[in-house]
Formats: C-alpha cells, sequence, structure tokens
C-alpha cells in the first residue's frame, strides 16, 4: 500500500502531495522536507529507489518535476516506478503534453485524476480509457451546470 | 477610499461571474502563482501570501460570497497551505461547501476537506450528513465522489454509520461505483476490521463480479484476509489460478493493457496471494505449477512492468512448496535481474537473491562477481541492499570480511534508520561467528562507538550478558574478559569525550566486574580513568551511575583515592549521586561489610536477589507498630490524590521510587538480568531464618512490600515465578515448603541446567578449536538459546515493548494472584489417575486444601445459573478430542466445578502429546496444559513457557516438572488476564524436556484464544443498568442478524448470544433488551438491543474503547454460525 505521494519542482517546491495515511501536520511537513532533500541530492545515474524510516521511497523525474511515493516493504518498487509512469501518461492525457505549469495552474484537475486512479493508497483503475472518461464526465457536467446556473447564485 | 475601493473590486468578480464561468476562476490563482514566481525572497512569499489569505478570510466571511466564489476562494487556500501556510479559517468553508454547493462546488469541497482534514479531526463530524445524502443520491458522479471522501478521510468511529449504505453499493449497477465500493470497504477493513466482518460473503460475491475492475479491486481485501489467515481461504486457490490463467491468456478486455503486457497489477496481486496460500502446503502448491510457469514464459518482453511481474513470480516460486524444475528457470530468471546494466533492475535483482539465498546459499555463488561489483557501487542503496545480501550468507568463514565490509558503509552513512539496523545485524553476526577473542571484541567496540546511543537496548545487554554468564570452561571466558578490560582500558585512555554513553555504561561494568582479572595494571590507574570519566561535562547522569557502581566494586585498599571521591560527590545537586557516593564510603570503610555486599568471583547466577525486600521486614513491622502508615504503592497513593486533591499532604511522594529504581539498575549484577532468581530468594539460607521468625507478622509485611512500587524491574518478574516463592507464598505454606526441603530441589535443578548447558554446546562445539567460535556457531547465539525455563518472564522485563505496559498493568496481576490464588499448593507432578489428595497432602496441607475446594465450590456456584459450559467457536478444534475424557478426569479437585471447555489437543510428538483445557474463573481464565508422555521411559526435566503479547500470563504451577513417569500426565496451570480486548488472541509456547540425560528436546505449540473466553456475565438490576449507560463514553451501533426461527426472536436472539458469549439478560421489555458483561472483572460492557424490521438493533456502551468492537464482533460470529 502506497503511504503517500509526492510532487515537487527541481526547486524542492512542492507541487502536489496526497496523504493515504492520516498523519499530523507537522509530520507530513517533516516528511516533504526529508523527501526533497534526499530525492534531490541523488546524483544521476543511480537507481529510483530509497530506503526511508521502515518504508521505501520509488522516484522519478519527469522534466522538471519529481514525481516520488512511499511503499510498505512488502511492495514492489517496479511496480510502483509504472504506477508513477501510468500517473504521468494520465496526466499527459489530459492535459495534452503535460508541464510542470499545467499542474501548478489546475493542480485540483491533477488532483481529480488522481482520485480516479488510486484510491486508499491501491489502484483502483488501470485504464487509461476508462479513467478519462470518468474525470471528463465530471468535467462535462461541469461546463452544462455552468451553463444552466448562469444566474447569480445568491 | 481604499476600502471602496477593494469592495467594489471583490464585488467585481460576482458581476462577471456569469459570463466568465471557469476561465475567471482560474485567473485568480494564475495571478498569485505567477507573482509568488516573481518574488525573489521567501520573506516577500510570507507577505503576499499574509496579504492573500487576509483577503480571502474576509471574503469567506462575507454573506455576498457566492458558491461560485467560494470554489475558487477554495482552491487558492489549498494552494496556500500547499505552500506550507496555514488556512484553517477555510476548513469549515470546505465542508460547507461540499453540502451545499452544486457538483462542481462539491467536487472542489471535497477535495479541500480531502486535503485538509486529517482524520480524528473535530469538523469531520459535520460532513457525515452531506456524505449520507450523497452516498444515496440517484446522481453517479455525487456518490463517486462521496465514496472517495469516504475511503480518504473517515476514521474508525464515523464507518458504522455509513457502512450500511456503501455496501449496498457492492451490489450497484454501475461498476465504477462497485470498485469504489469494495476499496471503501478495503480501506474500513485495514482500520477496523471488526465492523466489515459481517460482509466476507459479500467480498466473495465482488470477487466474482463481471467486471474484472471490481473483480481486481476485491483482491485487495484478499492479500490482505488471507495474509492474516492463510488456512481459511484454501478453497479459493482453485480460482485464484483462473483468474491468472485466464489473464496470462488475454482474454481481458484491451483497456487493462499497459503497454500490451495484460492487466500487470491484478497479475501481481494474483501471484502475491498465490505464494501465501501455496507456502508450506505442498497440495495446495501443486495446483498452481502450472500457471507459475507459464507466467515465467510469457514474460519475456523487456520492459520494467514484465520485470516486475518477473521478481513476484519468482518469489511465489521460492516461497511456495518447491519444484525443481521452477526453482531452475526462477534461478535464470534472477540472472538476467542481476546481470542487466540497468541499475534498477540490478537492485530487484539483488532482492531477489536475498531472498533465495535463504533457501539456496548456492546461488549466490554464481553471481559472486556482480556482488562484489555492487559492493563498491557509488549508489548507496545499491550498497545497502548488497549487505543485507551478504548478511544471508555470511558463515564462520567469511565474517570477519563481511562484518568489515559493514562497518565500512556504516561509518560513511548518516541516515539513523540505517545505523540501527545494520548495527543490530553487525552485533549479530559477530556474537554468531566471531573467530577469536579480539575480533569479536574490536568489533562490538566498533557497534558501540558508531551505533552509539541510537542503538536498540538489547545489543549492549546481550554483550553484557554474553560476558558475564560466561560457557562451560572458566579460563575462556576469563580470557574474553581479560581482553574486553584491556581494550576498554586503551579506549579510556585515548579521547573519550565524543563516545556514546551506551559504550562508557559497558565499560565501566565490565571494569568494575573484572578489572581485577588484569593483574599487571594498577588498580589506581583503573580508578583513575573512571573519576576522569566522571568529571567530563558530556557524561551523562545515568552514566555517572554506572561508573560510580563501577568504583564501588573496585576499590580494596585504595581507600585514599575513594575517600577522595566520596567526599567530593557527597556534595553533589544529583540525589543519586550523593547517595551512591555515600554508599561508596561505607563500603570503602568496611572492608566486611564490602565482601559481604560484593562478593569478588561469584558466579552471576547464584547471585540470590530477594526481590520481596524480606530483610526489611523487621524494620517495616516495627515501623507499623509504632503507628506508621503501611506502604501504598504510586498508582494508589495517585489515585487517593486524584480524589482529594484539597488535602494533597503527599507532596514528594513520587520521587522515591523513581531514584531509586534507577540505581538498581545498575545494581551489583548483570543489568540484563534483573530478575535473575527471584524464585530463588525464597530459599536462601538467610532469608529462611528471617522468614521463621518473622511469621507471625509476614503476611502484611509481604503485601506491603511486595508490589511494583520500589523495584518495579524485580517486581515485574515476582507474581510470574514458578516456583514456590516467598513473594506468592503465603506464610504457612512457606513453612511448610521448607519442611519439605526446597533447596536440594533447587540445588539439583540448578546442576541439571548447567548440564543442560553444557550438553548443548559440546554437541555443538564438536571440531572447532578457537574458543568463541566454538562456543557459537550453533546458528542461533547460544546465549538466546540457553535454555532458562525458571525465567519465564525475563524476556517480558528486557523487551522494550512489553515493559511498560506490563509494569503498568501489574498489579491487577498481583492483587488477582495474591487474592484468589494464595490457596495454591505449591507445583507438584500429579501422575495419570491418581489424582487422590495424596500427592498434595504430601505437604502436610490436606485440610487447608479442603477448606479450599468448599470456597470453590461456593463461588462457582454463585454464578453457576448464567455459566453453562461455553464452547466459542473461534478454537480450532483440528484434532478431535479423542482422549478429553480421560483428561478431563485430570483436572485438579478444586477446579472441578469451575465451567471450563472441551480437552482440545494442541501438538505431539513421539514422546509427548499436549492439550490444553480452558477453565472459566471470574477474574481470569485458566488455561490448564495436559503434558502426557506417551513413551514408557521417564521423562525428565520438562519445561513449559509460554508467551502471549496480548496478555498476560502466569504460571502457577507445574510448568516445570523433573520427572514424568512412563505414560502419566502432568497439568500445568496458567493464570491469563486480558486488560485490553482483542478478537482474537494467539499463544505459542515451548516445552523442552530431556529423554535421556544430557538431550534436550523442544516441542513447539500454539493456540488460539477469543475474547469470548474473557467475559463474564455482569449482574446487576435494571436500575443499576441505567445508571451505568449514562456513566459510559464509548459506543458503538449496528444492526445484526434477528433468529426468526422460534417464536420470540428477541428472546431466542439474545438466548443465543446468552450461550456464545456468557452475557447477562439484564431484562427484557416488550421489543427491546438489555444486556450486561465484563472484560473479567474490569470493565464493563453493556449491550441494548432493539428489535427494527427484521433486524436487531445493538448499541454498546462501555469505559473501554475497543471492547464494544470486540463484543460485537463475537456477536456477529455466534449469530451467523447459528
Amino acid at each position: 500500500m502506497m503511504h503517500f505521494l509526492l510532487l515537487f519542482s527541481r526547486q524542492g517546491k512542492l507541487r502536489l502531495q496526497k496523504w493515504f495515511l492520516p498523519l499530523p501536520e507537522r509530520e507530513r511537513k517533516k516528511i516533504v522536507k526529508d523527501m526533497t532533500t534526499m530525492v534531490l541530492s541523488r546524483k544521476p545515474r543511480t537507481c529510483n529507489f530509497l530506503h526511508w524510516k521502515d518504508l521505501k521511497i520509488v522516484y522519478k523525474r519527469y522534466a522538471s518535476l519529481y514525481f516520488c511515493c512511499a511503499l510498505e516493504n512488502q511492495d514492489n518498487e517496479l511496480l510502483a516506478l509504472e504506477i508513477l509512469h501510468r500517473y504521468v501518461e494520465l496526466l499527459d492525457k489530459y492535459f495534452g503534453n503535460v508541464c510542470e505549469l499545467d499542474i501548478i495552474f489546475n493542480f485540483e484537475k491533477a488532483y481529480f485524476i488522481l482520485d480516479e486512479f488510486l484510491m486508499g493508497g491501491e489502484i483502483q483503475e488501470t485504464s487509461k480509457q476508462s479513467i478519462a472518461k470518468s474525470v471528463e464526465a465530471s468535467d462535462m457536467l461541469q461546463e452544462t451546470m455552468e451553463e444552466y446556473m448562469s444566474k447569480p447564485a445568491f | 477610499m481604499s476600502d471602496v475601493v477593494e469592495k467594489t473590486l471583490t464585488a467585481l468578480p460576482g458581476l462577471f461571474d456569469s459570463q466568465t464561468g471557469a476561465a475567471k476562476i482560474t485567473n485568480r490563482l494564475r495571478q498569485l502563482v505567477k507573482s509568488i514566481t516573481e518574488l525573489t525572497s521567501k520573506h516577500e512569499e510570507e507577505n503576499l501570501i499574509k496579504q492573500e489569505l487576509c483577503a480571502m478570510k474576509e471574503q469567506v466571511s462575507s454573506p455576498n460570497t457566492s458558491m461560485k466564489q467560494m470554489r475558487e476562494i477554495m482552491v487558492r487556500a489549498m494552494y496556500c497551505e500547499m505552500l506550507g501556510y496555514d488556512a484553517s479559517f477555510t476548513y469549515i468553508h470546505a465542508i460547507k461547501l461540499a453540502q451545499q454547493g452544486g457538483v462542481l462546488e462539491k467536487r472542489v469541497g471535497y477535495l479541500a476537506v480531502s486535503l485538509f482534514l486529517n482524520e480524528g479531526h473535530e469538523l469531520l463530524l459535520l460532513l457525515v450528513n452531506t456524505v449520507l445524502k450523497d452516498l444515496q443520491s440517484t446522481n453517479l458522479i455525487e456518490a463517486c465522489m462521496a465514496l472517495t471522501v469516504v475511503a480518504q478521510v473517515f476514521p474508525k468511529d464515523m464507518i458504522p454509520a455509513v457502512l450500511p449504505l456503501v455496501e449496498d453499493k457492492l451490489s450497484h449497477p454501475k461498476e465504477i461505483i462497485r470498485r469504489k465500493a469494495v476499496l471503501a470497504l478495503y480501506k474500513f477493513y485495514l482500520i477496523a476490521p471488526n465492523q466489515v466482518q459481517h460482509i466476507h460473503g459479500k467480498f466473495r460475491k465482488a470477487l466474482s463480479d463481471r467486471d474484472p475492475g471490481v473483480m481486481a479491486s476485491s483482491l485487495h481485501i484478499y492479500l490482505q484476509l488471507i495474509r492474516e489467515s492463510p488456512d481459511s481461504y484454501k478453497d479459493l486457490t482453485g480460482s485464484f489460478v483462473t483468474i491468472l490463467k485466464q489473464v496470462l491468456g488475454g482474454k481481458l478486455p484491451v483497456d487493462f493493457n499497459y503497454h500490451s503486457v495484460p492487466a500487470p497489477w491484478l497479475q501481481i496481486q494474483l501471484l502475491r496471494i498465490l505464494s501465501l496460500l501455496g507456502k508450506e502446503d505442498q497440495s495446495t502448491s501443486e495446483l498452481m505449477y502450472e500457471v507459475l510457469d507459464e507466467s515465467l514464459r510469457r514474460a519475456e518482453m523487456n520492459h520494467n512492468i514484465t520485470y516486475a511481474i518477473l521478481y513476484e513470480c519468482v518469489k511465489a516460486v521460492y516461497t511456495i512448496h518447491p519444484k525443481v524444475e521452477l526453482l531452475e528457470k526462477a534461478a535464470r530468471c534472477i540472472g538476467n535481474f542481476v546481470l542487466s546494466p540497468k541499475i534498477n533492475l540490478k537492485y530487484l535483482g539483488l532482492k531477489a537473491l536475498t531472498y533465495v539465498v535463504q533457501h539456496d546459499a548456492k546461488l549466490a555463488l554464481q553471481h559472486q562477481m556482480t556482488i562484489i561489483e555492487c559492493l563498491d557501487h557509488s549508489d548507496f542503496t545499491i550498497k545497502r541492499e548488497t549487505l543485507e545480501l551478504l548478511f544471508r550468507i555470511t558463515n564462520a568463514q567469511n565474517v570477519t570480511v563481511i562484518v568489515e565490509k559493514m562497518l565500512d558503509f556504516l561509518r560513511g552513512c548518516n541516515d539513523e534508520h540505517t545505523i540501527i539496523h545494520l548495527v543490530g545485524k553487525v552485533s549479530e553476526l559477530a556474537e554468531k561467528f566471531a573467530p577469536d577473542n579480539s575480533w569479536f571484541i574490536q568489533t562490538m567496540n566498533c557497534v558501540f562507538s558508531i551505533g552509539g546511543d541510537l542503538l536498540q537496548q538489547d545489543v549492549p545487554n546481550n554483550f553484557l550478558r554474553l560476558l558475564a554468564e560466561g560457557s562451560e570452561s572458566k579460563e575462556e571466558d576469563d580470557q574474553l574478559r581479560l581482553y574486553a578490560v584491556e581494550s576498554y582500558l586503551t579506549v579510556l585512555k585515548g579521547h573519550t569525550s565524543h563516545l556514546p554513553q551506551c559504550f562508557l555504561q559497558v565499560m565501566s561494568w565490565v571494569l568494575g566486574e573484572y578489572a581485577h582479572l588484569q593483574g599487571s595494571v594498577d588498580r589506581r590507574e583503573v580508578i583513575r580513568l573512571l573519576t576522569q570519566l566522571l568529571d567530563q561535562r558530556s557524561v551523562s547522569s545515568e552514566t555517572r551511575v554506572w561508573i560510580l557502581s563501577a568504583l564501588t566494586k573496585i576499590p580494596e585498599g585504595q581507600t585514599d583515592l575513594i575517600l577522595h571521591l566520596a567526599e567530593r560527590l557527597s556534595s553533589s545537586q544529583d540525589t543519586v549521586l550523593r547517595q551512591q557516593a555515600q554508599e561508596l564510603l561505607h563500603l570503602s570503610q568496611d572492608s566486611q561489610l564490602h565482601e559481604w555486599v560484593l562478593p569478588r568471583g561469584a558466579p552471576w547466577d547464584a547471585i540470590e536477589v530477594d526481590s520481596s525486600l524480606s530483610f526489611l521486614d523487621g524494620f517495616v513491622s516495627e515501623a507499623l507498630a509504632a503507628g506508621a502508615a503501611p506502604y501504598k504503592p504510586p498508582h494508589q497513593r495517585q489515585e487517593e490524590l486524584c480524589e482529594d486533591r484539597a488535602l494533597n499532604l503527599e507532596p514528594y511522594s513520587f520521587s522515591l521510587p523513581v531514584s531509586l529504581s534507577s540505581c538498581s539498575i545498575t545494581d551489583r549484577q548483570s543489568p540484563t538480568l534483573l530478575s535473575v532468581s527471584s524464585g530463588l530468594s525464597g530459599n536462601s539460607t538467610e532469608l529462611s531464618q528471617k522468614a521463621g521468625s518473622s511469621t507471625l507478622i509476614l503476611e502484611g509485611v509481604k503485601r506491603v512490600w511486595g508490589k511494583d512500587g520500589y523495584l518495579p524491574q524485580k517486581e515485574a518478574t515476582a507474581p510470574l515465578v514458578d516456583e514456590p516463592s516467598a513473594a506468592v507464598q503465603p506464610p504457612v505454606q512457606q513453612e511448610a515448603a521448607e519442611r519439605t526441603e526446597p533447596r536440594p530441589e533447587l540445588s539439583t535443578r540448578n546442576q541439571d541446567k548447567q548440564q543442560l548447558a553444557s550438553s548443548l554446546f559440546v554437541g555443538l562445539g564438536v571440531g572447532s578449536s578457537v574458543s568463541l567460535l566454538g562456543r557459537s556457531e550453533a546458528p542461533p547465539p547460544r546465549f538466546r538459546k540457553k535454555p532458562r525455563p525458571h525465567e519465564s518472564s525475563s524476556s517480558g522485563t528486557s523487551e522494550k515493548s512489553s515493559g511498560s505496559s506490563c509494569r503498568s498493568s501489574h498489579h491487577t496481576t498481583d492483587i488477582f494472584l495474591y487474592g484468589s490464588f494464595l490457596e495454591e499448593e505449591p507445583a507438584t507432578s500429579k501422575s495419570a489417575f491418581d489424582h487422590t489428595p495424596k500427592s498434595t497432602t504430601a505437604n502436610g496441607l490436606s485440610q487447608n486444601k479442603d477448606t479450599k475446594e468448599d470456597k470453590h465450590a461456593n463461588t462457582s456456584q454463585i454464578f453457576g445459573g448464567d455459566m453453562v459450559i461455553v464452547r466459542p467457536s473461534t478454537i480450532q478444534d483440528k484434532h478431535p478430542p479423542s482422549e478429553s475424557s480421560d483428561l478431563t478426569a485430570l483436572l485438579p479437585a478444586d477446579l472441578k466445578d469451575l465451567p471450563h471447555s472441551d480437552v482440545i489437543s494442541l501438538t505431539s510428538d513421539p514422546s509427548l502429546s499436549l492439550s490444553s483445557c480452558r477453565l472459566f474463573r471470574d477474574e481470569a481464565l485458566l488455561l490448564l496444559i495436559f503434558i502426557s508422555n506417551c513413551t514408557e521411559t521417564v521423562i525428565k526435566d520438562v519445561a513449559v513457557q509460554l508467551t502471549c503479547e496480548e496478555l498476560k500470563t502466569a504460571s502457577l504451577r507445574g510448568n516445570i516438572v523433573d520427572c514424568l513417569e512412563a505414560r502419566s500426565t502432568s497439568v500445568c496451570h496458567y493464570a491469563l488476564l486480558m486488560d485490553d480486548p482483542h478478537t482474537n488472541v494467539s499463544f505459542t509456547g515451548t516445552v523442552s524436556y530431556q529423554t535421556q540425560p544430557g538431550h534436550t528436546n523442544t516441542l513447539p505449540f500454539s493456540g488460539t484464544l477469543s475474547t469470548a473466553d474473557f467475559i463474564r456475565p455482569l449482574v446487576l438490576t435494571t436500575e443499576e443498568y441505567g445508571k451505568l449507560w449514562l456513566s459510559l463514553s464509548h459506543d458503538v451501533k449496528q444492526n445484526l442478524k434477528l433468529l426468526t426461527d422460534a417464536g420470540d426472536p428477541l428472546r431466542t436472539t439474545l438466548n443465543a448470544l446468552k450461550d456464545a458469549l456468557q452475557l447477562h439478560v439484564v431484562d427484557i421489555i416488550g421489543s427491546e433488551g438489555i444486556v450486561a458483561c465484563r472484560l473479567l472483572s474490569g470493565a464493563p460492557c453493556l449491550l441494548h438491543c432493539r428489535v427494527s424490521g427484521a433486524a436487531l438493533v445493538m448499541w454498546l456502551r462501555s469505559p473501554h474503547p475497543a471492547l464494544p468492537d470486540c463484543i460485537l464482533y463475537h456477536c456477529q460470529r455466534a449469530l451467523a454460525h447459528r
């Protein structure tokens, strides 16, 4: 089971955070700090895995953005790497040639996609089509609602 | 003026909203992000965000803000929180947005809630109604959102509210809803397994769902379930194999492909499940050989995902019952990993190797070169993984090299977790395979100086125990000790300020204990070095205590130095130090006293620790006679203090036990073994005299001093002592016990123990020349394995985790043991079919015993009405209770009248067979273990050890039997107490015995108990019930099945529950019933049942948070199994 998923930039700026287990705010901040320093200090041509406490950290860099997640001991690191990759593919499909800016400006969309992809730290849906469909369905609804509700709300 | 402008500006978006819509919303965020990126310093950013937050605060509190604007604000708030700023004022608005907004506002509102509010946040309660409404909504998207948020943030106590609705969603026509519902239930299962216990049948339906996605989601739950109890799901093996076959055959829709590999996530999940099912089970494994073979064959594409599958496959092949052909194939696969130029694959290859060398160490040989390359790899992670692999293949020949590599790595490592982890491994290897003394000591020095104070306490403890306990040869021990002393003197002569406290403590203990072995070194030098340490500022006060006790042991004739030191310290601010300085002063002046208190060179295990402090009996009785208040343990005092705070006259009452306990740690004997032989104290010469002279007041005194107040470490073990000891014995019996010659028994036992130890190690040391190597070549380090039946509890005190809980709750055990088991006679072996009072009259106690029997009969009659023979359904009767009829006859006469379970066979081997029986006493569960000798020869030295993490166990009698006649049975009694409810607990234990002298066998056994064994009826009236109900805080509500097969469904159901769980039905009025029970004699639990349609609405309340859950679980089970 995945414990958390973080997206941060090369400068160590957090872009997205998803916690699958409840943690106090202070702990979260400390983890984010630990992760950014650990991952950013990795040299090139090293493997994508790290040990951290009793968890395993799997990270991968896509352009200027690092995707980083924490796994339990019995989980499969390579598989987690592919989960990250699939998430990037999903973002790419949704935004069309995704870049860091897309995620900064539409981070709530990135969360919606993630919520369709993972649930409770486990894979919920692996099909690119289905995820795209369900995210789009909500988006479409958004558009039509917008039209119908063009009167001032209050 | 600016105010007006501000207001117009904030009002503007509302005016334009109708036209611009979504574009507008992102604009504000865009502006914010842009302006942040343009900033140059953190300070500027802070200011900007502060401004932004202020503006937002104003906006959210304004009544004119529309939902749409609110949504936009919420997005910005999320952004600010992500940057690390506090936007908690928006939390309540996030909930409002989820509640009141249209679908798209709701979506943002729920997202904000799931990001802002942690499990347990109080505002979450406000969300329950919204979620309930949305779960019932016909709008698919709303239902999806509700399920997502439920799985993300709902805490344990809020699950019952939504559970029925989520459960209903399992049969929703839309697969996406079903899938989300299954995953939400999975999450519930992780948080509160008891609450979803009744839905297991529906999980099976999800497993055979027509949508592969739903089926795949249900596998998460199954993986978890099977991990917990693989045996209950063996019947599903066929289904899992079929599913995997279909996946491999490409039968799933193309949608599930990932880079043209069919459903890899599903495959991996299935492989994991299969490996769990096939573990140590040949027939199940045979079902899956074919599909595993196919899996290995199919995964040939060169892509990460196929390697991920392969890795899982290899692990499965090596976990299940082995098949040569498959093993070979899997081994070849590992080669592909390890030799791959891709570093990620290499890493995984090392991991796979680490896993498989446990089964076949030779596999590592093929990859020697790669392993050596990886060892010098620049990547930290790879290096660490390689060391892990090396650790697994270490043996006596390669230990020096491997440990050297590990230490090298450690020196360059600064991650705490890694250090603790690896240092533990190094010390384990050093203890197991050390080639000689000097290497061992040097390595341990490195361990202590690198590991420092991060070390787990058992590393220094084990080390000191190894030194103290020694082996069969005194010469070798002394050599080792001597070497340690020399090495430490060298260390101390160098720079000491950087040394960790833990290392200093170890050194001072060793020097204090063994410095006398070193003839050539001047004592003064040792004293000087130690005193020097005392003066260092970096030395902690705990270490000072260690050093001082070392100094106390050394002197003899060096009085001038000591006097000087003692004088200096007697003005110290630290009371413990001052006290020790006083002791030091006295001891150094009186050499006779010194010799008596700290005898030189006495074997460590001969030291008698009088845990009951009976030498103070005289003093105490005098004080009591003079009108002093009797001693009260700290918890009792605390309670009293709480009761009348106004009259707090004892402000300093807590400091005494604290300081005393801290110095007791550093007492004379090995620090790890405070429990050394508390059981023996009752037999010491000095004691028996004392006991003889003070029998009159002994009882009161014992109880006063025998609690866990003064010497917690020692006391903790006292109640568990398995021999007749002063602490648990009433005075009359103690006398009796002395009359029956306890000392010869003791000495023979000691001899036997030594014999056992020496015979164990002679057998292991064959063919080895060097001392340490020879002694410790046995795979498990010898000092951990050394059988120590007398100390069934010592592990409990040294274990950090259980230690504290043990101590805090031990007084209940005490009370319980003192209270009702005072009458227990000393351990005696009863031979089969000979349970007439004859064996007990040997103690001269027959009269005493008779009265006691009466008492027991009475007590059991009191609750006889409610206590039927219960057979909680959880005990798995694996073996039909064939001999039960014989064995129940063996129940001791005094326990015969207690309600008891059937006798269940636990385990057996050719010589012994074990069975158990549970007896339900009011305040405890008695577990009787019947040890039957199945051979025609006498079995000697039978010792039973029982452990259970969740329960408190106390051995009452019979767990050590010197001699078990042919074809006879001995009964061993354990009392089990449950403080915190657990639905099911398992106990494990071992029986060690000798069929021939010097040849010890062990027979492990295990079993499970359910909470139902610990539940007792609580008899009270309806009024009392009403009062108690209002005073209880934790409650749980759930619908249960109603048994409708008989006339009065409520009565039938309640009776069924009563039979299964020993509940007390207080009253039944119309369609409602009230029921009460308690956990042993502890926390009560009240149940309120109401018939509602075809269901029974059960409402439970208890002062204990986990008890209602547990009882609910058992109620569900009891009703489901009817």
